[in-house]
Formats: C-alpha cells, sequence, structure tokens
C-alpha cells in the first residue's frame, strides 16, 4: 500500500501553518484548478478520485447506489458498474463485517453507515474484529484497506436518533483511526488519506455541512495527512480545540471574545485517534488556557482524553483549569436541541475564556443567552 | 328514507329483503360472515379458514376507525409541510387494515411493539387523537410528554411499547415482553411489528431462535409493503418470502390489505402462540406515502403502480363497499361520517397547537430513575445546572 500513496499522491498540500488565515486556507501550488464545492460534492468527488486510482476499491452501503441519502455517492455506481458500487441489505453489522473480510483479501473497502446512530449494531465488528484483526494474528492479516464512513453530529431537527456524535466510543479502541474534517476541502484530503492509510479509519462526516459549508476544492488528487492538527486561527490568549462542525461554532465565539480584547488561537484537530498531542501541546504552552468543546455529551467524551493528556504535559504552564464547553449528559433531545447543543454564548461565558489580566471577564448569563 | 344502492361490483352476499327495514347506522352486532380475498398460504402449519366472523357494529366501526386513521395521517401530511411537524414523519396511510384487523383480534393485555410507523396503531390502542398531533408537534400534552416526537409513540395501559427509532431492534424487545407474559401466565401474547427492510438484521433471527427454544408467546409480523425505505425487496433479500423466513417457526402469509383477513390471522396467531410458541405473519401490505416525509415516494415506484394498488385493494374501499353491500349505512351517511372524522381531527390539531411546548426543565427530567441524584453540568463543568430528577 506505501506504493500505491507514492505512485498515485501526485500533491500534497502542507496543512495550514497558514498565518492566522482563515478556514479557507491558501493552495500550495498556484496552477491547481479549484471548484466551489459543498461537503457531499467534495466527499463524492475523492470517492471518485479513489475508486479511479485503485481498481480494487469498492464502496458499499445502503442505498449507495442511486448517490445515497445524502448524495455522496453520485455518480459512482453509473461510472464504475455495480460490480465495485453496490447497495447492500439492511443490516449495519453484516456490512461492516463484510467490509472486514472484503480488506483482509487486500482490497479497499469503503463502507458507508447511513446514520452514525445506527453504527452501534457494528460496533463489535470494529471494535473486536477490525481494531484487532493485525494485531492478534502476528501481522498475517489486517483489513487496514477498510474505512467506515457515516454522517454524524446535530442538524438542527434529528431527534435521538439522526444527530448522535459517537467519536468518543471509538477513540477508546487502540488499532483504528477517528478522522474528522472540519470542511469540503479537508473532507476530500482526509478521505483520500483515510481510503489510502494501511490501517482501519471511521471518518466520520458531519452532516450539518453536507449542503451549508461550500468551500473552493481543489480539483486534482490530494491527501492531507493524518494525525496532524492544524492551527486555523492564531491567537495567544487562549487556545481552543475542536472538529467538525463545532469548530464553525467557537469561530464565531472567537471572533465575539476578539471583540473583548481576547486572543483565541483555534485548533482543528482533524484525526482524534491518534491525535496530535505536540500541536495542541505546544498551543496551551504559549496560550496558559485550554478550552475543548464538542457536541457530545460531556461525560467521558474525547475531550476528556485531551483535558487530561494537556493536564500531564502541560501542568506548569496552566493558568486555569481545563474548560470543556460540550453536549449535555442527557440523550440527544428532539425539542430541547437548543438547550442542549454547546452554542458560541455557552463557549463566550465558560470561565476559562475570563483573563484576570485583561480585566475583563464574561458572565455565565444562563439560558436565556443561548441563542 | 332512501333506498340503499347496492354495489355493483361486490360479489358478497346482499340481502334484498331487509332493505325495507335498513336500519340507519347501527351498533346492534348481527354477526355476520366475511370473506377473505384471498386464501392465507401457510408455512408449517394449517391455515385458517377464509371465513371470519364478523358483525355489523364491527364493520361500521372498521370503517370509521380506518377512515379516521387516514385523515389522521393526511392531516400529518400537511403539518409537516407547515413546518409544524418537525423532524421525522412516517406515514402509514394504506397500511390501516393491518393495524384494525389486529385490534379486533386482540385485548388491551396483549402487547404490540412496533418500528417508527406508528401513529395508527398508537390510535388503535386507545390513544387519542390530541395526543397523536401534540406528540407530533412536541407538545406537553402528548403521548411521551413532547419529548420522543412521531417515532416515539407509547401507551403503557394498553400495552404499547412503542415506537422505536433503530431498525429491527424492538424485535428482541417485544420477544422479551412475551417472555415476561409467559412467566406471568397472563394467557397474554406480543405481537412485534418490522418492515420487509428490516427482516434483514441479524437481530431478528436471534430472537426468533430465542422464542422458538423457550416457547415464547411472540408474534413477529412482517409488514411487507414491498420497499425498505427506497430499496425494493427484491433487492435486498434473496427470499422476500418473509413469512418463510422463521425456518422451523411456522409462518402465515396475510393480505394485509383485507382488515378481515389480518383480523383472522392474528386471532389465529394468538392461538398458536399461547400453545406452541412463536408465529411469523407476513402482511402483504403497501404504504401510499414516501418511507418518510423527506421522501416523495416516486423516484424507486411508479405513480402507476401507486395509484393501481389504491384503486384494486385500498382497505377503506373495501370496508366501505362491504358495508354498502351489507346495507348497514347509504354513500350518503359514510360522507357525513367522513365528514365528521374531518371535523374530529381538525379540532384535535386546533387543541394541540395551544399546547404550550414542554418546560426547559424537561431537557433533564427522566434520563435515569427519579430521585437518582445524579447531576448534569452546565457548560463547563464548574456548574451543576440540574439534579437528575
Amino acid at each position: 500500500m506505501a506504493s500505491l500513496l507514492g505512485r498515485f499522491c501526485r500533491k500534497l498540500v502542507v496543512p495550514g501553518s497558514a498565518h492566522g488565515s482563515r478556514m479557507t486556507s491558501t493552495t500550495a501550488c498556484g496552477s491547481e484548478t479549484v471548484k466551489s464545492l459543498n461537503l457531499y460534492s467534495a466527499i463524492n468527488q475523492a470517492l471518485h478520485i479513489a475508486l479511479e486510482t485503485d481498481p480494487r476499491s469498492y464502496v458499499f452501503g445502503e442505498d449507495v447506489g442511486f448517490g445515497g441519502v445524502f448524495r455522496c455517492t453520485t455518480g459512482l455506481a453509473e461510472r464504475f458498474g455495480k460490480n465495485r458500487v453496490f447497495n447492500t441489505p439492511l443490516c449495519e453489522q453484516g456490512i461492516v463485517g463484510f467490509g472486514i473480510g472484503l480488506a483482509a483479501m487486500g482490497n479497499r473497502a469503503v463502507v458507508e453507515i447511513q446514520f452514525a446512530d445506527y453504527i452501534y449494531p457494528a460496533f463489535d465488528q470494529i471494535v473486536n474484529e477490525a481494531a484487532k484483526f493485525r494485531y492478534r494474528s502476528g501481522n498475517q492479516f489486517n483489513c487496514g484497506g477498510l474505512t467506515i464512513r457515516a454522517p454524524y453530529g446535530a442538524v438542527g431537527h434529528g431527534g435521538h436518533y439522526h444527530s448522535q456524535s459517537p467519536e468518543a466510543f471509538f477513540c477508546h479502541v487502540p488499532g483504528i483511526k477517528v478522522v474528522i474534517p472540519r470542511s469540503p476541502r479537508e473532507a476530500k484530503g482526509l478521505l483520500l488519506s483515510s481510503i489510502r492509510d494501511p490501517n482501519p479509519v471511521v471518518f466520520f462526516e458531519p452532516k450539518w455541512l453536507y449542503r451549508q459549508a461550500v468551500e473552493e476544492v481543489p480539483e486534482h488528487d490530494y491527501m492531507i495527512p493524518l494525525s496532524q492538527a492544524e492551527v486555523i486561527r492564531e491567537g495567544s490568549d487562549i487556545t481552543l480545540v475542536g472538529w467538525g462542525a463545532q469548530l464553525t461554532v467557537m469561530e464565531q465565539a472567537c471572533l465575539d471574545a476578539e471583540k473583548e480584547g481576547i486572543s483565541c488561537e483555534l485548533i482543528d484537530l482533524k484525526t482524534l485517534l491518534p491525535w496530535d498531542k505536540e500541536t495542541v501541546e505546544a498551543s496551551v504552552k504559549k496560550t496558559g488556557r485550554l478550552l475543548i468543546s464538542h457536541e457530545a455529551p460531556i461525560t467521558g467524551g474525547f475531550g476528556a482524553e485531551i483535558s487530561a493528556t494537556i493536564l500531564e504535559r502541560c501542568f506548569l504552564k496552566l493558568e486555569a483549569p481545563v474548560s470543556r464547553v460540550c453536549g449535555l449528559d442527557t440523550p440527544f433531545p428532539l425539542v430541547f436541541e437548543p438547550f442542549y447543543m454547546p452554542t458560541k454564548n455557552k463557549a463566550s461565558s465558560s470561565s476559562s475564556l475570563s483573563s484576570p489580566s485583561k480585566n475583563t471577564h464574561f458572565l455565565i448569563h444562563g439560558f436565556s443567552r443561548l441563542l | 328514507m332512501a333506498l340503499s344502492r347496492l354495489s355493483s361490483r361486490s360479489n358478497i352476499i346482499s340481502r334484498p329483503l331487509s332493505a325495507a327495514f335498513r336500519r340507519s347506522i347501527s351498533t346492534d352486532t348481527t354477526p355476520i360472515t366475511i370473506e377473505t380475498s384471498l386464501p392465507f398460504t401457510a408455512h408449517l402449519c394449517d391455515p385458517p379458514s377464509r371465513s371470519v366472523e364478523s358483525s355489523t357494529q364491527e364493520l361500521l366501526s372498521f370503517f370509521r376507525t380506518m377512515a379516521l386513521m387516514r385523515r389522521m395521517e393526511i392531516a400529518a401530511d400537511s403539518l409537516y409541510k407547515a413546518k409544524l411537524i418537525r423532524g421525522f414523519c412516517h406515514l402509514y396511510d394504506g397500511q390501516e387494515a393491518v393495524a384494525i384487523g389486529m385490534e379486533a383480534a386482540i385485548t388491551k393485555k396483549d402487547a404490540i411493539i412496533t418500528a417508527y410507523r406508528d401513529h395508527c396503531i398508537f390510535l388503535g390502542r386507545g390513544g387519542s387523537l390530541y395526543e397523536v398531533f401534540a406528540e407530533l408537534m412536541g407538545r406537553q400534552d402528548g403521548c411521551s410528554r413532547g419529548k420522543g416526537g412521531s417515532m416515539h409513540f407509547y401507551k403503557k395501559d394498553s400495552s404499547f411499547y412503542g415506537g422505536h427509532g433503530i431498525v429491527g431492534a424492538q424485535v428482541p424487545l417485544g420477544c422479551g415482553i412475551a417472555f415476561a407474559q409467559k412467566y406471568s401466565k397472563e394467557e397474554a401474547v406480543t405481537f412485534a411489528m418490522y418492515g420487509d427492510g428490516a427482516a434483514n438484521q441479524g437481530q431478528l433471527f436471534e430472537a426468533l431462535n430465542i422464542s422458538a427454544l423457550w416457547d415464547l408467546p411472540s408474534i413477529l409480523v412482517c409488514e411487507n409493503n414491498h420497499y425498505g425505505m427506497g430499496t425494493a425487496e427484491w433487492r435486498a433479500a434473496k427470499s422476500p418470502s418473509y413469512y418463510k423466513r422463521g425456518d422451523y417457526v411456522p409462518g402465515l402469509k396475510v393480505d394485509g390489505m383485507d382488515a378481515f383477513a389480518v383480523k383472522q390471522a392474528c386471532k389465529f396467531a394468538k392461538e398458536h402462540a399461547l400453545k406452541n410458541g412463536p408465529i411469523i405473519l407476513e402482511m402483504d401490505t403497501y404504504r401510499y406515502h414516501g418511507h418518510s416525509m423527506s421522501d416523495p415516494g416516486s423516484t424507486y415506484r411508479t405513480r402507476d403502480e401507486i395509484s393501481g394498488v389504491r384503486q384494486e385493494r385500498d382497505p377503506i374501499e373495501r370496508i366501505k363497499k362491504l358495508v354498502l353491500s351489507h346495507d348497514l349505512a347509504t354513500e350518503k351517511e359514510l360522507k357525513d361520517m367522513e365528514k365528521e372524522i374531518r371535523k374530529e381531527v381538525d379540532d384535535a390539531i386546533a387543541k394541540a397547537k395551544d399546547c404550550p411546548m414542554p418546560e426547559p426543565s424537561e431537557l433533564f427530567t427522566n434520563v435515569y430513575v427519579k430521585g437518582f441524584g445524579t447531576e448534569s453540568f452546565g457548560a463547563d463543568r464548574k456548574e451543576v445546572k440540574a439534579a437528575l430528577p
């Protein structure tokens, strides 16, 4: 697979060490063409390229043949044929197990789980089969060609079973990788990296952004490295860490904070497992404060892992306890979604954003300021 | 008093003699025998007879309740388009005969558990229109206090266990309920309903095996509307004969658009399950709407197919023809009934619209049992937002 990487990887976009640049970072090479695409189109493009460059790659899942419920797989069946892009019956456990088998034979299996909320029947296959295959066979076998894609996250009206963020469950499993893109450009590069990565990857796509996020996406084949976080906004007073759709919310909080004179550094983790500890550590050593935000419930969320690790590494440099602004410890609610979500005001009013040295502070305003 | 008009296309017995003594919308329970539209197809058992015992009152109540269900679903469609119902809404119109026929064969002690297409089953179990619309719109007087929404209707006093979003997950649950019923010697059964899409879930076979091993009074009802969301049954299943999929478990294939066939099958199944353990019922039915409100329903099937079913097999039309041919009501009386139903539905909607949303504190209730004392933290974990009541 390494040779495959070398052969087909034409351009590598160096991630944003772009100075104070916004989310739409500049292209590395001036001559490539870009197109304005939304998230599902970017993912679609990535899948087209993946199937084109590797004749032994397959895309399957529920309803992917006609394009999928979010149109991420449009045109694939027509272009590559029903033998490579096909629908499966309604059986997540079966689909993932089947994908593991296919990957074990040296193929790239790109599995789609229709909503991350439905991934749990396949949990055993992912945790017990996929993650441990290489380990327990002493490297005789592996299912590195497996990539599982699933839309995750709140969408405004999804309720209990169309809005969940299950990334924390998977971050607890050594042997797989967990990747979450924040925008169309990132998604295409990260998905291609995930598909070509020689380890099984669970790739969560923020469904809220499928149509909402539009960005200039290069048309060629490019990959964004995994396990490298990106500082997408530089600052000096506080570090904010997040992933996926939550970064949009956090950016708003940063802008608000800036008006109050607080300079925020925003980091996109991109890969949650294994995550880039060095980048976050360097940033926190610089700023002295950390705020983590994610949609998933706070207890046991991935923010806890980041918090614990940073505490170990940066204890003497921290000026305040690590703050987590996350979803509440309830099932994802139906009508109460606005109260549940970690909105920008919750982030702004988090006591971490209070900076005694600058003599300003946000008060906890309570529910009335949620939206 | 106008003479009734006999339906010219009916093949059911007419009673010319009593035309002069025609009752107005009657409430008496004179027995009538109805023939089901098709014979039953059986797997590993003897099919029940095609002659179904019914009564005039039952026939009329079938019509009324099915028309109510149909009207309710259409109204929910409009409410969804008006954005008063948000989230997901899966409509049952076309499949009413299954809900109605099942109710007629069982008691409120028998349990029903189903997936997310549950509005009409809830109504059949005794739920009120007001509770339905309030829950759909997320108001506090809804049957689940506004916290469940369209996919999560429950009614404990009628043994209706909901209302489940994850496809297939309700079937093992149903078998567990059946186990409890057997244990407490209640002479009751559980109907675990699922669709043709869910029929390919592994957990179904696990539940079937357990039920058969331990002789549980569980009846697995596959509501085969031939499309799992947008996937036709033959694309998803090697064997679309869902009634045979139990292998060692007997099964029965039923015309799900004929309320009397459903009633007969459920009665038969209940007797069987109490003596011999699980049985599978496959209801051959059809939904006119798409899978949910975001599915137009016409990309994977032709409009001709939908209108064809509506003309040939509509469950309410069938009952209407029976009512007319048995001379139980005139066309006008049935139309009046429908008008009354429409008004009833509109009133329920108006009342539901006035109902307030649940209190914000409800976000934290019922996560755990009351008084458990767990805390739920606010935004940055420094402040306890609520002690989960």
